[in-house]
């Protein structure tokens, strides 16, 4: 009965808001719209309309649930401060964090079902009623592993709302076995998304065992820096007022995700180059293209510039004024969405394993989908945050 | 097509069997888990739902995986996929189901000493396996190599075949090596794709989701996805095919070489082969001792495709 009430309020919530919530809404529902629409012409279509090919078969679609993956890990790094070591700083912000991680969760299954191109078909994958290729596909894997972290992510920030909601203390004895079950499926999607590229013999760029720490590193880097992002917007904008000390933490925490992920980027190049092979000619076409073509050349700099920038103000004191702090957690996002995605699964298929160099380049509706699954996932988000922030400040309660 | 002349309809009665009900529960059952997802709506939206009525919509989207198919319900999909076909395609389609020969795997030879790049494997292999004309999807890429040199990077995909052989080049056509050790089947999320007993890989394309991840596990580049709904002229249509081969496919899904297994399955020999002008191509059964494959394989120095990756290909490179 009484969750009952606690969803009715919480969906009640989502109906009040003021002027910006609407327009910031409005907006986002357009550009869903534009982006249904285009999605709509793909399906009639097939993938023809996408810039992808035989050659460079995954696109920004993958690129980009390959980057959400990571930011699905937000609220992990966030989790285990509050909830193992008691940090009473952090754990106002842990569900807004959540929200986050199942905004991310599900744009990241959204961008694998735009990719498909027999959508329909879904069910093949039910265990049982399809034919689940599990334990041999790292798809099948991954597939899995989203589906629990995403359903554990949701029981636990459902339990701590609700707990506050009727203004009780969460009981450890039930949040705790959740909290360490999610904490192993957070790395766990990023341990076997970086195993469903890794597992390629037949790609050599994927082909290493430092993507997996690679991928955790810029996870527990961009994750936080996102939502951290978002704290500032919502301190900004008087929704919630994120306390300086979380802030401290996050940018704690993002520093040293970073520098890590920086050197262990360092070590692959370094590998790469050194003595190059025939297998480092995706990481030579990355940065300095190969037999004139050169499309992936910009991105791949932008993303080194942008982290690069996003270190210096984490590590001078410049990250102590907001302006740039969100900047730096801009530059961050963007830098690790390029890595981990046209900086990553693109490169992997060129030159193609005939040693064919043939490039890719999203198309108008390719970008327009996307877009619109990030409409979808800010949507979701907003409102997810929303709620939480409704329950954390006794807007709604149990009365 | 009306309803009047679409058998389908006239099967779907219920007093038809125990097995019907069983089957109408479960697909209730699946239509149920998924109907929230709309994904009906999107197979119904997909499918060419004016050619084939619902009926015939509905049945497309439950039908089950080739393996796991009956005999019956085997040949009312096949009888159900030549009939669309034949809307589509404006002729009368076979589709075949001859299973793997026993005491039979199949391998193949290529001399490249012998081979001229004249491309014309490629033509009779589009010819022979009905592939989409719109997108030129090819089965085998030829490479243009320098005589001394093996590093693909350095290949020419798309030399003047008018001119060839060109001198100080060489000549590789790569398919599918049909590996031994697929990597492309462990890939599949689904088991829409696997190898079958004479050694073959081959793709249910009813049953792909098209997420193309078996295409980036290929070390050969030998997976081709239909990006857009195939199209084939009439006159160039071949009737005789195979369900696990040639058979007309439709948008979103994988295809790829399978050594012509219904001509082989029959005691015939792949297209390819056939229209190769240079007799550089030797097929044949590899357990058989006194086949060609296996002279070949015994006497000459065969290599194979970068072995060093445990595909274990049955596809062998020679040179005289
Ligand atoms: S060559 Fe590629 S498609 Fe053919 S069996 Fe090997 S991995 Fe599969
Ligand atoms: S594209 Fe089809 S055959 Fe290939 S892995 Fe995906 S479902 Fe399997």
């Amino acid at each position: 009965m009484e969750f009952i009430r606690f969803c009715f309020d919480g969906v009640k919530e989502i109906f009040r808001g003021g002027k910006l919530y609407w327009s910031w809404m409005g907006v986002l529902a357009v550009v869903a719209l534009f982006g249904a629409s285009a999605y709509l012409q793909q399906l009639q279509q097939g993938l023809v309309v996408t810039g992808m090919s035989d050659q460079v078969s995954w696109g920004i679609y993958i690129a980009s649930f390959t980057s959400l993956v990571g930011i699905a890990a937000a609220a992990i790094m966030l989790i285990i401060p509050a909830y193992i070591f008691h940090d009473m700083d952090i754990k106002e912000i842990v569900i807004p964090a959540e929200g986050l991680a199942i905004a991310a969760c599900v744009m990241s299954m959204m961008f694998v079902l735009i990719d498909l191109g027999r959508p329909d078909r879904m069910w093949h994958l039910l265990p049982y009623i399809g034919r689940f290729n599990f334990p041999k596909s790292m798809l099948a894997w991954d597939v899995l592993v989203l589906n629990v972290y995403l359903f554990l992510t949701m029981i636990i920030s459902v339990y701590l709302l609700f707990s506050k909601y009727k203004g009780k203390e969460p009981k450890f004895s039930i949040y705790f076995p959740l909290v360490i079950l999610s904490i192993f499926s957070a790395l766990s999607i990023h341990t076997v998304t970086a195993f469903l590229f890794s597992s390629n013999v037949a790609r050599s760029f994927w082909h290493t065992g430092l993507l997996a720490p690679r991928f955790i590193a810029s996870a527990f880097s961009a994750g936080p820096a996102f939502f951290l992002l978002t704290a500032l917007v919502m301190r900004y904008t008087k929704v919630f007022p994120v306390k300086e000390i979380a802030i401290k933490r996050l940018t704690t925490i993002i520093t040293i995700a970073l520098e890590i992920n920086l050197f262990l980027l360092l070590a692959e190049v370094f590998t790469e180059f050194y003595h190059q092979t025939e297998h480092s000619a995706s990481a030579a076409y990355l940065f300095f293209g190969l037999g004139g073509k050169t499309a992936l050349v910009p991105w791949i700099w932008s993303s080194v510039f942008l982290n690069i920038s996003a270190l210096v103000i984490f590590v001078l004191p410049l990250k102590k004024n907001t302006i740039f702090l969100a900047l730096a957690c801009l530059f961050l996002v963007v830098g690790v969405w390029i890595e981990k995605g046209m900086g990553l699964v693109v490169p992997g298929f060129i030159p193609t394993p005939l040693g064919e160099v043939y490039e890719y380049t999203p198309t108008f509706i390719e970008v327009q989908i996307s877009m619109g699954v990030w409409a979808i996932g800010l949507m979701l988000y907003t409102i997810l945050a929303k709620i939480s922030i409704a329950v954390n400040l006794e807007r709604i309660r149990l009365t | 097509m009306s309803e009047k002349n679409n058998p389908a309809k006239t099967v779907e009665t219920p007093e038809n069997s125990d097995v019907s009900r069983r089957e109408l529960f479960k697909k209730t059952a699946i239509a149920g888990t998924i109907a929230a997802a709309g994904a009906v709506s999107t197979t119904i939206a997909a499918s060419n739902v004016e050619s084939g009525g619902l009926s015939d919509a509905l049945d497309e989207f439950f039908q089950k995986h080739y393996q796991e198919m009956s005999k019956e319900e085997m040949q009312k999909a096949i009888a159900r996929l030549e009939r669309k076909a034949k809307e589509k395609h404006g002729k009368e389609i076979h589709i075949g189901n001859t299973p793997p020969l026993e005491g039979v795997l199949f391998g193949y030879a290529l001399n490249i000493s012998k081979c001229k790049g004249y491309r014309k494997c490629v033509d009779a292999c589009v010819a022979e396996n009905n592939q989409n004309r719109d997108t030129t999807i090819q089965y085998i890429r030829v490479l243009e190599l320098e005589n001394e040199s093996m590093n693909f990077e350095e290949a020419d995909h798309y030399y003047d075949r008018e001119t060839v052989p060109h001198t100080g080049k060489k000549y590789f056509p790569i398919q599918c090596q049909q590996c031994e050790n697929p990597p492309c089947v462990t890939a599949c999320p689904v088991e829409a794709t696997w190898k079958e007993a004479d050694g073959i890989t081959v793709i249910d394309y009813n049953w792909c989701i098209g997420c193309r991840y078996c295409a980036a596990a290929c070390p050969y580049w030998a997976r081709k996805f239909n990006w857009s709904e195939p199209s084939i002229p009439e006159e160039k249509i071949n009737p005789e095919t195979h369900y696990l081969s040639n058979r007309p496919r439709m948008r979103g899904v994988m295809e790829k070489c399978t050594f012509c297994l219904q001509r082989t399955r029959k005691g015939k020999l792949p297209a390819c082969l056939e229209a190769c002008p240079t007799g550089a191509r030797v097929f044949g059964n590899i357990l058989d001792p006194k086949s060609e494959i296996r002279y070949v394989l015994e006497n000459k120095k065969v290599f194979r495709l970068k072995e060093e990756l445990n595909t274990e290909p049955k596809f062998w490179y020679y040179s005289d």
